[in-house]
C-alpha cells in the first residue's frame, strides 16, 4: 500500500506544479488594467448582430453621438427614411425603430439630434445612415452601465467584422471626433 | 449597380480618413454643442465578490461533504450557489469556461487573462487535489441544477457510463484547440444551462438546456459525467486527493445500499475475496505499457486531422473560403457580412493568406498533442475499466464521485454512528 501512497504523493505533487505553474505563468504576466469589451467604430459594419447577439434581453451595445462632428443637417440620413414623405418627426419618416434618436430645431438650417439611451436597442441602422452620407458623427458602443463583462462577449462571437476589442477598463470606450477636441 | 456601391464603399472610408463632409455649423444663435454623453462603468468590485465567494463556497463543500457528512448541508449551500452563480451572476465567470481563457492565455502572451478569470480556473482544482470535488458538490451552479431536479433515477450500465465518460476529455481537447488556436469559446457558445439562469437566449441553447433538465431528471448528473470538461480535470486530480469521502468510516458490511443510493454510477463495488487479491497486477502493467504507445499514436495522428478541419470553423478560416468563393463567383448575393466587412478593411489577400497558413501550422501541431494526450487518457480508461483495482469494500471512486453525500446516510453503520436506531439483520446480508 505504501507504493500506492508514495505514487499518488508524486502525482498529487505534478498536479499541484501544473496548476501552480499555469497560475503563475498567467498571473504575473503583465497587464494593462481590467479590460472590458468594446467596438471599434472604425472597424463595425452596422450589420445589426449586437441588436440581438447580447446576452441581455435588450442589448448593452447602444448608439453614441459625438456631437462635436455632427453636421447638424436638415435631412440626416442618420434620422430619415430614405425618400422620407417629409423632413419632419413623423414616425413614417423615422430610420428608427424604437424612436431612440430626438430631433430638435436649433436655427436655419440646423436640427440636434439627441440620443435616447433608454429607447435605443443597438440595431445600427442610424449608424448606418450616418456613416454612408454623413459625418459619422453616430457610432455603436456597449455601455458600461449595462454590459454584464462575460467572460467571451457572446456579440464578440458572433461579429463578422472582428471589431470587439477588449480596452483597458480605466478607459471603456472608443469614441470618435475625441483627438481633435 | 457596381458604381454606386463603389461611391458607397468609398463614401463610406471619408470618415475614417477624418474627412467631415457637412463641416459643424457656427450657430449665430451661440447654441452650445453638447458633449458626448457615455455611461460610467461599473465597480470592478464584483469581480472579488465572485472570488471570494467560490472560495467560502469550496471551505463550504468541503467541510459540510468530508466533517459534517450531511446531505442536507449540500442541498442548502447548492441552492445558494444555484442562486448566486447561476440566476444572479447569470452563469458567468465560471470555472468552466475559465479552462478556454486559460488556455488562450498559455498560448498567446499578448493575452492578459483576468485575475478573478485565473482565480475561478485554480481555486477548485487546487481544492480537488485536497478534498476531492467539493466544487461540483456545492458551488457548481450547473451541478446544482441537475442535481435539484433528479426526481428518479435510474442505473446506468456500468459500461456504457464508463464508456461516455471518455466524451468530456474529448470535449476538452477540441475546446482548448479552438481557445487556444483562435478564441473561440465552444464551452461557452454551447453551454446548455446559462440560457435558463439568464431565462432566455439562442433556441438551440434552450433546447438543449431542457433536454439535458429532462434527463437529468432520471438520470443522475448527465452534463457533469458526460459532458463537463472542468469535471474530467477535476476527476483526474482528485483521482490523488489526499482527503476522499468514504461512505462509512467504520466498517463495510457489504449491504450494498450504498451502490444503490448512488444516482452517478460512483461507488465501485468489491472486487470479492477477503484479503482482496490482485492477480490482475501483471496483465494491467503489461497491457498499459503496449497499450499507451500505440493510443498515443494513433490518436495523435488523428489529432492533427482533426486540427486541420478545426480552420474552417474559425473566423479566418471561414472568411478565407468565403475570399476563394468570391473569387470563383459563387458567392451568394447579398455578400455575407464577413466578406464586407472584408472589403470594408482593405481587402489583403497576401495578410488572410498568412494568416491561414499560420493558423493552419499551430492548428495541426496543437491537435497532434491534444491527440496525443487523448490517447493516455483513454488507454488509462480502458485498462481501468477491464482490471478495475482490488477492494474488499463498497468504495466511493475518487475521480467519479461528486461528494453529493447521498449514499453516507444509506449506510446503516453511518446511522449507527449518528445515534440512530438500526436494525443491522444479519452480518454480510445481501440486502437489509
Amino acid at each position: 500500500m505504501s507504493r500506492r501512497e508514495m505514487l499518488s504523493g508524486g502525482l498529487r505533487g505534478l498536479g499541484l506544479l501544473g496548476i501552480g505553474g499555469a497560475t503563475g505563468a498567467l498571473a504575473t504576466r503583465e497587464r494593462r488594467d481590467d479590460e472590458v469589451w468594446q467596438i471599434d467604430p472604425d472597424a463595425c459594419i452596422q450589420c445589426g448582430l449586437c441588436a440581438t447577439e447580447c446576452v441581455l434581453e435588450v442589448s448593452a451595445v447602444k448608439t453614441v453621438h459625438s456631437h462635436g462632428m455632427c453636421g447638424y443637417c436638415e435631412l440626416c440620413t442618420g434620422y430619415f427614411e430614405p425618400d422620407p414623405v417629409a423632413l419632419d418627426e413623423g414616425a413614417e419618416n423615422q430610420l428608427c425603430p424604437t424612436a431612440a434618436i430626438e430631433r430638435t430645431y436649433i436655427e436655419h438650417p440646423y436640427y440636434e439630434y439627441r440620443i435616447l439611451p433608454d429607447l435605443c436597442v443597438g440595431c445600427g441602422k442610424c449608424v448606418k445612415g450616418c456613416n454612408m452620407f454623413g459625418n459619422g458623427s453616430l457610432y455603436l458602443q456597449v455601455n458600461h452601465d449595462r454590459c454584464v463583462d462575460c467572460n467571451r462577449c457572446a456579440i464578440a462571437g458572433a461579429c463578422p467584422a472582428g471589431a470587439f476589442r477588449l480596452v483597458p477598463r480605466a478607459t471603456p470606450y472608443r469614441l470618435r471626433g475625441e483627438e481633435e477636441t | 449597380m457596381r458604381a454606386l456601391i463603389l461611391l458607397a464603399l468609398l463614401a463610406s472610408a471619408l470618415p475614417l480618413l477624418g474627412i467631415e463632409r457637412f463641416p459643424p455649423p457656427d450657430f449665430s444663435g451661440g447654441h452650445e454643442i453638447p458633449q458626448t454623453v457615455v455611461p460610467e462603468s461599473r465597480a470592478r468590485t464584483q469581480a472579488w465578490v465572485d472570488v471570494a465567494a467560490l472560495a467560502l463556497g469550496l471551505g463550504l463543500a468541503s467541510w459540510i461533504s468530508l466533517r459534517l457528512r450531511s446531505r442536507k448541508g449540500l442541498v442548502i449551500l447548492s441552492l445558494a450557489a444555484l442562486a448566486y452563480f447561476g440566476f444572479w451572476r447569470r452563469g458567468c465567470v465560471c470555472a468552466i469556461g475559465s479552462v478556454q481563457n486559460v488556455a488562450l492565455g498559455l498560448a498567446d502572451p499578448g493575452h492578459a487573462v483576468p485575475l478573478a478569470v485565473i482565480a475561478f480556473f485554480s481555486l477548485p482544482l487546487l481544492v480537488a487535489l485536497v478534498w476531492g470535488r467539493g466544487f461540483c458538490a456545492g458551488v457548481c451552479p450547473h451541478g446544482a441544477i441537475q442535481e435539484l431536479v433528479l426526481l428518479r433515477p435510474l442505473k446506468v450500465p456500468h459500461w456504457l457510463d464508463q464508456s461516455l465518460r471518455l466524451l468530456p476529455w474529448l470535449y476538452l481537447a477540441l475546446a482548448i484547440l479552438l481557445a487556444a488556436t483562435g478564441g473561440l469559446f465552444i464551452i461557452c457558445k454551447y453551454d446548455p444551462f446559462v440560457g435558463i439562469f439568464r431565462m432566455g437566449g439562442p433556441r438551440g441553447m434552450l433546447l438543449l438546456g431542457g433536454a439535458l433538465l429532462l434527463l437529468s431528471m432520471f438520470v443522475g448528473r448527465p452534463y457533469c459525467r458526460w459532458l463537463c470538461p472542468y469535471g474530467a480535470l477535476l476527476g483526474l486530480l482528485s483521482r490523488v486527493s489526499c482527503f476522499r469521502p468514504s461512505v462509512t468510516p467504520d466498517h463495510c458490511s457489504r449491504y450494498r445500499l450504498c451502490e444503490d443510493a448512488c444516482p452517478h454510477g460512483a461507488i465501485q463495488p468489491p472486487t470479492g475475496g477477503f484479503p482482496p487479491r490482485d492477480p490482475d497486477a501483471r496483465a494491467r502493467l503489461l497491457l498499459r505499457v503496449a497499450l499507451v504507445p500505440l493510443a498515443v499514436l494513433v490518436f495523435g495522428w488523428l489529432g492533427g486531422k482533426v486540427g486541420l478541419a478545426s480552420v474552417a470553423w474559425h473566423p479566418t478560416g471561414k472568411l478565407a473560403e468565403q475570399v476563394a468563393m468570391a473569387g470563383a463567383g459563387t458567392l451568394p448575393d447579398p455578400a455575407p457580412d464577413e466578406i464586407v466587412a472584408w472589403r470594408h478593411a482593405g481587402a489583403d489577400r497576401n495578410a488572410l493568406a498568412t494568416a491561414v497558413a499560420d493558423l493552419e501550422e499551430r492548428s495541426l501541431l496543437l491537435g497532434r498533442l491534444l491527440g496525443a494526450l487523448f490517447g493516455v487518457v483513454v488507454a488509462g480508461h480502458l485498462v481501468r475499466v477491464r482490471f478495475p483495482r482490488a477492494t474488499a469494500d463498497y468504495e466511493t471512486d475518487p475521480a467519479d464521485c461528486v461528494s453529493c453525500a447521498r449514499c453516507f446516510s444509506a449506510c446503516p453503520y453511518e446511522r449507527v454512528r449518528r445515534g440512530e436506531v438500526v436494525d443491522l439483520g444479519e452480518e454480510g446480508g445481501a440486502r437489509a
